[in-house]
């Protein structure tokens, strides 16, 4: 047993190093004034930003729904796949991983851009060009692409380990494909889909990579927050309080998330 | 997080500066200053010194070679950037290269030391042109900075796709060029279009003027394409926008790299700009500083960096061939956009007061952000009440079995 706890020690090191210093510092930050006094002022103030806010919880709402839709499906070929092919099916999904983050949102630009290689395929078969970059709908994708491998893993990990007995008594008991899916196989990946669901929306709310490039003129929350901290802005104590408030709708839309898999998984839905 | 930030930075510069050490006392033992063996950090825009490429003098090295002294060479993106990292504390440099309205703002802190121009020779090649207080009066004592480069916002554009030589800075709002504009990712620039347009100054203290640039500016952004800096280069290279400010020197780069482009200096003004050399406070060797900033001023490095970057020189002895060289590159508008006759309608930016500062950057993240208010407020609430809905449905489903199975 303690040797069990010593072997924890460097990740608790690491956990209050940066995660319970670092956010005791957001909360100080955000209710102090640049003397150094208690204020409630940076939250007035961060009140203005409450379009940004949600239209950032509405974009990201949205591109979780579409890494939904599409994961789910997705993970659940995988996981029925024979071994073989479900080793390079994964390979194929983590393989753009490999590549960094904004060279990857850097590519979508030179294919969604007006003169792009989208629009000027389309041009080339007489199509007429489309507008498609700096649209909320090109913010969306971007998170999609970037996000969707955070989606599939774990559902398809909850997938695979699912126990296959349950799946062959319902058969047994006269249970048809769709049956088996309703009162099966979706209640048992629930957990997959919540932590897929809180992998995605989480990052996706936040973001300010994909917006800047291809959002165009539209700053997200997450864009200004950045601001606040490194551009013209410099206000620490207002981007303190802004991810704080961030901080604590991310954690309702959660909770209420998280009401789903409190409940036996058996009783839920559909 | 300051202090981490202090703390990771001076072991980085702890770690630099031990190994610029190693490598200069393996270098030549003849010393050529007082300073040799010494180090300073400089901090520079990015792409703002000449560097060696093409055959061209590499300054640095060749500061090094000549003096002994180390230099330590970073780069910054904004002013912004640079003032986040001076106000932390984070980090200490000798010499920082920024732009006038900074360096005011910096003044007005109490963040910069004063130079002592006895060290600096060469200070009297400087054009005088620059030094004018009515124009210039970012650094009103002139006991501060020691200009480096300067130029004017031109407004450039993609001669296939605007038809007609646009005169004005309303060419960035013409429905015409939806999508294909880009704007200035900072407020200060940003700003100073709208402004110019509108009939006021840029440096007015009304709070009214700023709202009036905003109200402007809003306009402006359904028609914008991106608010960019240095990504200008490839979107206006590649015809993938067609209008757009920007500064003279880099202008004429990308016209260099798509013939298509042209620039002109609209009938309404513009802003002139000079970047200058300034030293910090915190700043550890601050007579090698001075020899930089010197050796800065001194013929060599001063023609090195007129041609690498295509901004206007103020170094005098630099002046003339400076011109030629232009002409040989680009053509005589080349020389009258880098070196006009007469500053006529060019405007300098001041420092302004905190609150117009404020409000300045209240505005601009007004304009910015945040489209769609009532749209985003009723999806993310049907969403919501869809999700909440579904777990009462569950929960009262589960209530009526876990009934059904225990009575």
């Amino acid at each position: 047993m303690t040797s069990k706890k010593v072997m924890a020690l460097p990740y608790v090191f690491w956990m209050i190093l940066f995660t319970i210093v670092p956010l005791g510092m957001v909360l100080y930050f955000a209710f102090t004034t640049e003397g150094g006094g208690f204020t409630l002022a940076n939250f007035a103030e961060a009140a203005k930003y409450m379009p940004s806010l949600m239209q950032s919880i509405w974009l990201g709402m949205l591109a979780t729904i579409i890494c939904l839709l599409i994961g789910y499906p997705v993970a659940y070929i995988i996981a029925k796949a024979s071994s073989r092919s479900q080793r390079t099916m994964i390979l194929l999904i983590m393989m753009p991983m490999w590549m960094n983050f904004l060279l990857r949102t850097y590519a979508w630009m030179t294919l969604l851009e007006d003169t792009g290689i989208i629009n000027d395929f389309l041009a080339s078969i007489g199509l007429p060009r489309m507008h498609l970059i700096n649209t909320e709908g090109a913010i969306v994708l971007g998170m999609v692409y970037n996000f969707l491998p955070f989606m599939i893993m774990p559902i398809y990990s909850v997938l695979t380990k699912m126990d296959k007995r349950l799946i062959e008594a319902a058969q047994d008991l006269g249970s048809n494909g769709v049956n088996v899916f309703r009162k099966i196989i979706m209640p048992l990946s629930l957990p997959g889909i919540i932590s897929g669901i809180t992998m995605v929306f989480v990052p996706a709310v936040s973001t300010f990579v994909v917006s800047k490039m291809l959002g165009g003129g539209e700053m997200l929350i997450g864009d200004i927050i950045e601001s606040q901290f490194f551009g013209a802005t410099y206000n620490p104590y207002l981007g303190a309080a802004l991810s704080l408030i961030l901080m604590v709708l991310v954690l309702i839309c959660m909770t209420v998330m998280n009401q789903f898999s409190d409940d036996d998984e058996e009783a839920l839905l559909i | 997080m300051k202090k981490l930030f202090a703390l990771l930075f001076s072991a980085i510069i702890i770690a630099s500066t031990v190994c610029g050490c190693g490598e200069s006392s393996s270098a030549d033992s003849e010393t050529k200053s007082e300073h040799a063996g010494e180090s300073i950090v400089v901090y520079n825009w990015g792409e703002y010194i000449s560097n060696g490429d093409d055959d061209t003098l590499d300054v640095i090295a060749d500061f090094t070679a000549k003096t002994g002294i180390d230099v330590t060479y970073l780069t910054f993106a904004s002013n912004e950037e640079l003032y986040t990292k001076l106000k932390s504390g984070s980090a200490s440099y000798d010499v920082i290269i920024i732009s006038d309205y900074m360096i005011s703002k910096l003044i007005s802190e109490d963040m910069l030391l004063p130079i002592d121009f006895d060290k600096i020779p060469n200070y009297q090649y400087i054009d005088k042109a620059l030094l004018d207080k009515d124009r210039f009066s970012y650094d009103p004592e002139q006991q501060y900075s020691i200009p480096y480069t300067w130029g004017r916002v031109a407004l450039l554009y993609n001669k296939t796709v605007v038809q007609e030589k646009p005169t004005s800075w309303n060419a960035l709002w013409d429905e015409r060029y939806k999508n294909k504009i880009l704007m200035f990712d900072n407020s200060r620039d940003g700003f100073a279009l709208a402004q110019l347009l509108n009939g006021d100054s840029f440096n007015s203290e009304d709070p009214e003027v700023w709202k009036k640039a905003a109200e402007l500016l809003k306009k402006q952004k359904p028609l914008v394409r991106s608010y960019v800096m240095d990504q200008i280069f490839p979107m206006m290279s590649s015809g993938e926008a067609a209008l757009a400010p920007y500064y003279i020197g880099d202008a004429l780069t990308i016209m260099s790299q798509n013939e298509d482009v042209d620039f002109v200096f609209p009938k309404e003004g513009t802003n002139i700009f000079v970047d200058a050399m300034c030293i910090p406070k915190g700043c550890k060797n601050k007579s090698a500083a001075e020899e930089f900033i010197n050796y800065m001023c001194s013929y060599e490095p001063a023609k090195a960096n007129a041609e690498y970057l295509c901004y206007s020189s103020p170094q005098t002895q630099v002046i003339e061939e400076h011109k030629e060289y232009l002409r040989e590159e680009f053509g005589d508008y080349a020389v009258e956009a880098t070196y006009p006759e007469s500053l006529e309608g060019c405007e300098a930016y001041v420092n302004l007061s905190a609150e117009t500062n404020k409000l300045q950057t209240d505005l601009w993240l007004e304009v910015r952000a945040g489209s769609n208010y009532t749209r985003s407020v009723i999806c993310v609430c049907v969403t919501m009440a869809i999700l909440i809905g579904g777990i009462i449905f569950a929960k009262i489903r589960k209530y009526k079995r876990d009934k059904f199975i225990y009575s």
